[in-house]
């Protein structure tokens, strides 16, 4: 049998894989000059805006194309395909080039110093977007773990860039050995569910799993009995469970896949390293981590629970839920005696990861729809504030809070920009988009009926508040004494991911529809 | 006339905008007052233009989707309950900002402040025009961040810890607040205030009312604020600067027990018979509470705001009693405390400002000899604000008094006739207060303040500044007041006898309108009381 592809489908991430070869090349063959970080920059911005051409372009087409597929006849009840374009798809999509992008620009500031090698840099950084745009497009099993792998390894690599700083060799190697872990643990799950159901591809997977509302604990087998006595199919046909299953060898897959992921969007209790890798990375790494690998890693999360684990939500909610007033609660509080910029951000998005989770808690229809919401515009407050604080670690490379004292004098537009994006993070007015986010997130878990996890979402509003709060109110507090620092013209690359951000984030204040009727 | 809604939030957002894109204005010092006073003239006319024959119906309605995803309608207008408090803001503000013309706070940055204050003011007129529910909380949100640096950048020693404690505490009450919201909705379906109010509960359930009635009262009660979750008020209200003092005490708190008239008691009126009796109960402890709590503060204006807890108390029994009489004199009790606070918070930061300090036994005695304008506005102010017939302040407590003497049927009518009682007793405390702050600040021989060793030396010598008439005859200056004389007063540093002036032509400006309001409401309440019944007939219409 010959598969045909369609290369429409696959056209961002193979733009973006292409781009990387070439960028990789172009460094080898380039003459060596004054502008090649530049050219390279270029290359890659062009390859990251062409991939995001082509998504919106699909959006504009608003059809769903697929791909790499396997034909209903063969083993399984209907045609099921690897690689899917749907709303979902673009929506991630979108949403990771466009951090993509302002990665790219934070890149040339950090490159600026001649001190880390530009080729492999941007080499780098478009595997991971490649994977990352792959991931939420990807329906079996085997995709999903390749594409999350594509996103994680040349992460590492970024990460221990700063090559004479201690601090980045001891991130890499923390990333390196808890992805692994990470990644050793969901394959360990990946494998059970393919053991369970005889497939890879999500569909057929939630397909021939049962459909049990009120989840376990109940007799696998009766439940399986059950649907085939309804629909008239015989077990067999339906569940392809091996005989002697016993119903907590799946219980063990959802719990083994559902920690896989939470490392992979740092949610407690395997949050531990988010500190220590987020003040290692260079800043263009670390804002890509807690916004293009943690959106990689929930694309992965919501695709696995929401279609082939759809009929355990019994199963997995309760537990998602727990996570999640666990992860804001311990990230919120972990962040509250910050003193460094990079490691409060650090420790406040593993508290929007806890809010990400919040609506799967409850397992209701548009949960997943809640969540990307979510994302999509925490996705870019907290792209803004990342690049706000690149720009201040030019000039301030210890990058702590008190740096920021008094920045509203000297850089007024960065720091106002900054205020705003703190603020939405906050969830307050104006930063109604981060107000909108929240109530997206309160609206589905009230209506789910997670009652308690709205209310401690409620105090982790008021506990996360403080050290936005306290930050923001920094950026206006006079200086003690009037020592500037050491002036140094501000980056156009910067200053233009500072624009793009506050675009993006008024632009969901005013109208937060734009990702609502994206998500649907 | 539904442009004149949108005029009054857009007039002050612009203005704000402005403000931020081009540096000119703030240099003018009349562009706060001219901003402000445009949306007075446009509250104004709206109340000019209002139809009073049917009140009870919103006016001026403006209805657009904003947000179709999460049901959000961007519906504003205007009724019997909401036109007085958006007359009132708008005065308010305007006042403030007239003050500030001469009178600026701590640090040279007066362009933010103008700026802060008018986003504060669109926060605080949508809050009353919102109709839709999620409109609501977001207008209700706004103010929080304004008040937030207005209290943290231009407030007193304190003012870091204050400004938190204001922010944290009522914006986990706005959490609780939403929750509440979001569960109206998710059981009716719609975010209508009309509509909601028209259906008085219909279709949720006794427990949902219930739990609905608690989450939006927690929330509400925290601005209001009610006893116990008044801690953040004297804090937040001691340290905030005086133009921050009168509008949270003016018009924040104010959004606290519109809420509960407009949202919690409509919406779920089951839930708030269930609850009204503990609304109570907190109400009339509120009360004495804050009447004891006066009698033992040193510091006028932290003094000033627990009696504001106390007000708030009377006005949140006349909720509980869920009666025409009890509704309409919270309502009244609003506007009043609203314009008598307000005044209270003016006098009091003047006083502030002069002697600079506001503690009592500093003060000394003597201030209707040393300053006669400012002390008889002070006991003008005072004597409203305790109750006395024939001012504003009386009719709120008095037909409060009176709505528990007769609650709603299916309230116990012994456990309220406890809490008129206590409510009374609270009537006597805040006289009692009042009166005692009165004699000794502002009656007896003029003393010297007594400087404290930290602040500079002791200047008795007289100089031949020129006060206002009579003010400067027996005045003792104290160079504590010049020592603390704040560097940012305009134009010079001001020398020690300039602290004791009598009342300026600004500040006259300012109070001036207040003392006129809290005359024309103590001596013709039905002026307001006409406007409110008709609504509050409607909301408590089907029980």
């Amino acid at each position: 049998m010959i598969q045909s592809i369609d290369y429409a489908a696959i056209a961002p991430p193979l733009i973006l894989a292409l781009m990387a070869g070439a960028v990789l090349l172009l460094d080898a063959f380039l003459p060596r000059g004054p502008r090649t970080r530049s050219t390279l920059g270029m290359f890659t911005l062009a390859g990251v805006l062409g991939a995001l051409a082509v998504v919106v372009a699909q959006a504009v087409r608003g059809e769903r194309l697929q791909t790499f597929c396997v034909p209903a006849n063969l083993a399984g009840g209907r045609t099921s395909c690897s690689f899917v374009v749907d709303d979902l798809t673009l929506v991630f999509g979108a949403v990771v080039l466009a951090a993509g992008v302002v990665v790219v620009l934070l890149s040339a500031a950090q490159l600026a110093d001649g001190t880390i090698p530009a080729g492999e840099w941007y080499f780098l950084l478009l595997c991971t977007l490649t994977g990352a745009v792959t991931l939420p497009a990807s329906r079996d099993l085997i995709m999903l773990v390749v594409a999350l792998e594509l996103v994680s390894l040349p992460v590492f690599a970024l990460t221990a860039f700063k090559r004479y700083d201690p601090r980045g060799s001891e991130a890499a190697l923390k990333l390196f050995l808890v992805s692994v872990i990470s990644t050793a643990i969901m394959l360990f799950g990946v494998s059970l569910l393919y053991g369970l159901t005889g497939s890879v591809h999500l569909d057929r997977i939630g397909a021939a799993l049962p459909m049990s509302a009120s989840g376990f604990p109940r007799r696998y087998a009766e439940a399986t009995a059950a649907i085939g006595a309804q629909t008239g199919t015989p077990a067999d046909v339906l569940g392809q469970l091996p005989p002697g299953v016993t119903p907590g060898v799946l219980a063990v897959a959802v719990v083994l896949v559902l920690a896989g992921f939470a490392f992979k969007v740092a949610a407690v209790p395997f949050h531990f390293w988010a500190g220590d890798v987020y003040q290692g990375a260079p800043v263009p790494v670390a804002a890509l981590l807690s916004v293009i690998s943690k959106a990689a890693g929930f694309a992965g999360l919501i695709l696995v629970l929401t279609i082939a684990l759809k009929g355990q939500g019994g199963l997995w909610g309760p537990l998602v839920a727990v996570l999640a007033a666990l992860t804001m609660t311990v990230g919120n509080l972990l962040a509250l005696r910050q003193r460094h910029a990079v490691r409060l951000l650090a420790w406040s998005s593993v508290a929007q990861s806890g809010y990400i989770l919040a609506p799967l808690g409850v397992a209701g229809k548009s949960a997943a729809s809640a969540s990307i919401a979510y994302l999509a515009i925490y996705a870019a407050m907290n792209i803004g504030a990342f690049a706000v604080v690149m720009l201040v670690s030019r000039t301030a490379p210890r990058n702590e809070l008190d740096d920021y004292r008094g920045l509203a004098f000297r850089a007024p537009v960065p720091a106002l920009a900054l205020a705003f994006f703190l603020i939405c993070l906050a969830g307050l007015p104006p930063g109604l988009a981060g107000l909108f986010a929240k109530v997206v997130v309160f609206r589905e878990i009230v209506q789910g009926g997670g009652g308690w996890l709205a209310v401690v979402m409620a105090v982790n509003t008021v506990i996360g508040l403080y050290y936005y709060i306290t930050w923001t109110a920094r950026l206006f507090a006079p200086v003690p004494e009037a020592g500037p620092l050491a002036a140094r013209a501000p980056s156009r690359a910067v200053t233009i991911a500072i624009a793009l951000g506050l675009v993006a984030s008024v632009a969901f204040s005013v109208a937060p529809q734009l990702v609502l009727s994206a998500v649907g | 006339m539904s442009a004149v809604l949108i005029g009054l939030l857009a007039v002050p957002l612009v203005g704000a905008a402005i403000l931020v894109l081009v540096p000119g204005p703030s240099r003018w010092p009349w562009y706060g007052p001219a901003v402000s006073g445009v949306t007075l003239v446009l509250a104004l006319a709206l109340a000019a233009s209002f139809d009073y024959g049917r009140a009870a119906r919103p006016q001026f309605e403006l209805d657009r989707p904003w947000i179709p995803g999460l049901d959000l309608r961007f519906h504003l207008g205007i009724d019997g309950i909401s036109l007085p408090l958006v007359v009132l803001t708008a005065l308010l503000t305007f006042l403030c900002f007239l003050y500030l013309v001469r009178h600026k706070p701590d640090g040279d940055r007066f362009r933010a402040l103008v700026f802060t204050l008018l986003v504060l003011e669109v926060g605080m007129v949508g809050t009353f025009l919102a109709l839709d529910l999620l409109l609501f909380f977001v207008f209700f949100e706004i103010v929080l961040v304004p008040m937030y640096f207005v209290i943290a950048v231009w407030g007193g020693g304190g003012r870091r810890a204050a400004a938190v404690k204001f922010i944290l505490y009522t914006l986990l009450g706005s959490a609780v607040l939403l929750l509440g919201l979001l569960l109206v909705w998710a059981n009716t379906g719609t975010l209508d205030m009309v509509r909601l109010a028209q259906q008085h509960g219909a279709g949720m359930s006794r427990g949902v009312q219930i739990l609905a009635f608690l989450a939006i009262g927690l929330g509400l009660a925290v601005k209001a604020p009610m006893w116990p979750l008044h801690t953040w008020l004297p804090a937040a209200h001691t340290e905030a600067p005086t133009v921050g003092s009168v509008l949270l005490a003016g018009v924040l708190l104010k959004m606290g027990t519109y809420g509960f008239a407009r949202i919690a008691i409509p919406v779920a009126p089951e839930g708030a018979a269930v609850l009204a009796p503990w609304l109570g109960a907190f109400a009339a402890v509120g009360i004495v509470y804050g009447s004891l709590a006066c009698l033992a503060q040193r510091d006028l204006k932290r003094m000033i705001a627990y009696s504001s807890v106390g007000h708030m108390g009377f006005v949140l029994l006349g909720l509980a009693t869920l009666t025409p009489v009890g509704m309409n004199a919270a309502l009244f009790g609003n506007v009043a405390h609203g314009l008598i606070t307000g005044l209270l918070f003016f006098v009091a930061g003047g006083i502030k400002e002069r002697y600079g300090t506001a503690d009592m036994s500093r003060l000394g005695g003597g201030m209707l000899a040393r300053l006669p304008y400012v002390g008889s506005l002070l006991t003008f102010a005072c004597v409203a604000s305790l109750g006395l017939p024939g001012l504003a302040g009386f009719w709120g407590e008095m037909l409060a008094l009176l709505g528990a003497f007769q609650p709603a049927p299916g309230l116990s009518r012994p456990l309220f006739l406890v809490f008129m009682a206590a409510g009374g007793l609270g009537t006597v405390l805040t006289a009692a207060y009042f009166l005692r702050m009165l004699s000794r600040v502002t009656h007896g021989r003029p003393t010297a303040l007594t400087a404290l060793p930290d602040e500079g030396p002791y200047e008795p010598e007289e100089t031949g500044e020129v006060t206002p008439a009579g003010a400067a005859g027996d005045v003792t200056p104290a160079g504590a007041a010049g020592e603390v004389t704040r560097p940012g007063a305009p134009g010079e540093v001001p020398p020690p006898r300039a602290a004791l002036r009598d009342v300026t032509a600004y500040e006259l400006a300012a109070w001036t309108p207040l003392v006129i309001l809290t005359l024309a409401l103590g001596l013709w309440p039905k002026a307001l009381l006409a406007v409110t019944d008709p609504v509050v007939q409607a909301f408590l219409g089907a029980r």
